[in-house]
């Protein structure tokens, strides 16, 4: 048996003695604070400057938002207190989530919102099967805008017709910047490929198409969009409002995601193109069966970054007069009723955007770091 | 023995098959299509027109406005030309961008830098910064300025005073405005030689240290020229710089320089929210830098300091100007938001009033849109060549 060896019988084991705890200067909060608040002069100060800045803003912002905020009661005098009037906010928030549509036939709006849920929430779920997730990709990005524009918009199967001016809210910034982003992505992938391409003539109409549409804001595209359309087309043809907005944002947005897509082409190696060439692909299939695939899984953060911006951008529609989110608050804070609540609407505006934000952009930093295989400290 | 058959000569693919003639063909379709599409809606848009009365050309341009506008930067009326007005808005656009790039850019690598500080709270403090700012859209921050905070400060009677002779009301903020005497000059002349002379000094010493290795202290020597003598020559020939400074006189302000609220909440919130843009550029542009870089300046003793400002920062740089150069051209289309609240930009007074008025839409829209793709252009431009002048020196 292989065991320690020992000299005698009367030889004593040797136990070592437990480790004392280290000093409190070196381990705890002390030395955490020590290395990371307090480590050079310079950092004392910034640190001071910096606690006195907190304490300046923080204890007001609770005070406002929360202590002596009001949350209960349905009119302006059940806000008597200094601090936010969160009453309104839950007053009117309804019209902050579906704008003017009719109040009987809003779960159709709430189908659509329990559809989208359906679709998004198993992306984000690890253990949901592949298969499905997939399928319900290819559901959301096709069959899906095509039902809600249908349970929407109505005058089929019994259905009463809304019209797009009723729309509004958070619902019609959802619809905006839905459309836009998978009418965007096909559009896209075209222009991506024909700036790519070997042919002179589709490749300069492709770069000045982008360029072009890069070069300008979007609220002149969207001004265009309202104004010049109707001279564009033939007489008696017209669009509805929602409609041309529409229109605008998807060319803007197509533009930007073609450079988002090209960057993914531009990052596949040439072996896989001449593979695909020397196992007797054509262009449209290696494009569709090897590249693309490959591609538009390396720029998902990307286009997912683009649509963080769409769904930012889509507050412009309401200088060319949609009701979005932000057009809904504005409209309702100008209620001489409730007074002064300009502050208490933009807050209630800004959380719903950043809360879908913030969530996107954590999403796509999360997949960053899933495809990056580099190595990094 | 049968003579074995020469075999045929290998023929090219049909026609229809070879690539080459399919790409001719092809492209012939797309141009004839695009042709067509444009020929279409040229027609549309002449029928269309005519039937509403609308006519066509630049003519308009010589006509009279008869609109005011809140704030120009050159002479301006209602008997003046649209041709005018659009001067008038495009100078406004400049204005607000220039002044949103420059303090974006500053406020920019503070934010990026302090996200990499080594004090806890000073990064958090930054990150929390950036994450709010930049998940809230611009809109809705201009519209918050705007509307909800200098729309609602009291009026002139009660202005919020600032130091320095700055007072804000809901007529906007007033500011000393700098009075210059003739003799002013010399002491921007002299700015702009010590200028000169300093980097000369510069190129001088870095000349000196390369050939000979022996330094010379040429930063505080430049320093000191380009702060001492301007204010030298400002103290011999007896200071004559003096300020208006706004003073209550009953119901409003008078002296000084105004600045419009309009001007002001577009401004800020342009700088604010491209700031923590550009935060996060340089921060993850100085992480790009390989840490075998830095440890390699630290292993050759340079001090952090040092390493930071020869090592570090030029290589971060190549990184961070092109997406930098993207948020620069985001800033300038995005002042275009201006119309929301009433701040004359290009988009607001040209594309906005004028086209109400004119009912011009083509025009106006093609003259609008090629001023911002100019714009862009020449942003793109300016960057491109600072990019080329930092780009890695290859072999």
């Amino acid at each position: 048996m292989a065991q320690t060896p020992t000299t005698g019988a009367a030889a004593e084991t040797f136990r070592p003695i437990a480790p004392r705890p280290p000093p409190s200067s070196a381990v705890g909060p002390l030395r955490w604070a020590r290395d990371n608040l307090f480590s050079s002069p310079l950092n004392v100060i910034l640190t001071l400057i910096g606690l006195y800045l907190v304490w300046l803003i923080v204890p007001g912002v609770i005070d406002w938002a929360i202590l002596s905020a009001d949350f209960t009661g349905s009119t302006r005098d059940d806000c008597p207190s200094d601090g936010a009037c969160w009453v309104f906010i839950l007053q009117r928030l309804d019209f902050f989530i579906y704008g003017f549509y009719p109040d009987a036939e809003r779960w159709r709006v709430d189908v659509m919102f329990l559809m989208l849920a359906a679709v998004l929430v198993p992306q984000f779920i690890p253990g949901f099967p592949a298969r499905g997730r997939t399928w319900l990709g290819i559901f959301g990005l096709t069959l899906y805008p095509v039902i809600t524009g249908v349970l929407l918009l109505g005058g089929l199967f019994g259905l009463p017709f809304i019209e797009t001016g009723k729309w509004g809210g958070l619902m019609l910034t959802l619809v905006l910047s839905y459309v836009g982003i998978v009418a965007a992505l096909p559009i896209g992938i075209l222009l991506a490929l024909g700036r790519r391409s070997s042919m002179p003539v589709i490749r300069t109409i492709c770069v000045i198409f982008i360029e072009l549409w890069r070069g300008v804001p979007l609220i002149s595209v969207l001004f265009m969009a309202s104004v010049m359309l109707p001279l564009f087309l033939p007489e008696g043809v017209n669009f509805d409002k929602l409609l041309r907005a529409l229109i605008g944002i998807v060319m803007f947005q197509s533009a930007y995601m073609a450079e988002v897509i090209r960057g993914g082409l531009q990052g596949i190696p040439k072996g896989q193109y001449e593979a695909a060439s020397a196992l007797g692909l054509g262009y449209w299939r290696s494009t569709a069966l090897i590249i693309l695939p490959q591609a538009l899984k390396m720029v998902i953060p990307g286009i997912v970054n683009t649509f963080i911006a769409l769904f930012k951008d889509t507050t412009l529609v309401l200088i060319i007069g949609l009701f979005d989110i932000l057009g809904t608050v504005q409209a309702a804070i100008v209620d001489p009723a409730w007074g002064r609540v300009a502050v208490e609407g933009y807050v209630f505006a800004a959380f719903c955007f950043w809360v879908f934000c913030f969530g996107m952009s954590r999403y796509s930093q999360g997949l960053e770091k899933k495809l990056h295989t580099g190595h990094k400290r | 023995m049968a003579e074995p058959a020469v075999p045929a000569p290998p023929q090219g693919p049909a026609p229809w098959r070879n690539p080459r003639v399919r790409a001719v063909a092809f492209q012939v379709v797309a141009l004839l299509l695009l042709l067509w599409f444009f020929w279409t809606i040229f027609n549309n848009t002449l029928t269309n027109m005519e039937s509403r009365g609308i006519t066509t050309g630049f003519g308009f341009l010589d006509n009279t406005a008869g609109f005011g506008i809140l704030f120009s930067l050159i002479p301006y009326d209602e008997t003046n030309t649209y041709g005018r007005t659009f001067v008038v808005g495009l100078l406004n656009t400049l204005l607000v961008s220039g002044l949103g790039i420059l303090f974006a850019t500053i406020i920019g690598f503070i934010l990026g830098i302090a996200r990499l500080s080594p004090n806890w709270l000073i990064g958090k403090m930054a990150l929390v910064y950036i994450e709010i700012t930049r998940n809230i859209p611009l809109l809705l921050q201009i519209f918050f300025w705007y509307f909800a905070v200098l729309r609602t400060v009291p009026g002139p009677r009660e202005s919020v005073e600032f130091p320095l002779g700055a007072f804000l009301n809901n007529r906007g903020l007033y500011v000393p405005a700098p009075q210059v005497e003739s003799s002013f000059w010399f002491v921007v002349a002299t700015f702009g030689a010590a200028i000169v002379g300093a980097v000369a000094l510069l190129r001088w010493a870095k000349n000196r240290q390369d050939t000979t290795g022996r330094r010379f202290p040429a930063w505080p020597v430049s320093l000191a020229m380009v702060v001492g003598l301007p204010l030298l020559v400002f103290w011999i020939i007896g200071a004559p710089l003096t300020w208006d400074i706004p003073e209550l006189k009953g119901f409003n302000f008078k002296g000084g320089m105004r600045l419009i609220p309009e001007f002001i909440a577009l401004w800020l919130a342009l700088t604010l929210y491209t700031a923590s843009f550009i935060g996060e550029i340089v921060r993850s542009g100085i992480q790009a830098v390989s840490h075998g870089q830095t440890e390699a300046s630290q292993a050759l003793g340079l001090k952090r300091g040092q390493s930071l400002r020869l090592i570090v920062i030029p290589q971060a740089m190549r990184i961070i100007i092109p997406p930098l150069t993207s948020q620069y051209l985001n800033l300038t289309k995005n002042s275009s938001l201006a119309t929301a609240i009433g701040y004359p930009d290009l988009v607001s007074v040209f594309m906005g009033t004028s086209l109400n008025q004119t009912g011009q839409a083509v025009e106006i829209v093609a003259m609008t849109m090629a001023v911002y793709v100019a714009i862009s252009l020449t942003i793109s431009l300016l960057m491109n060549l600072y990019n080329r002048a930092v780009a890695l020196k290859e072999r």
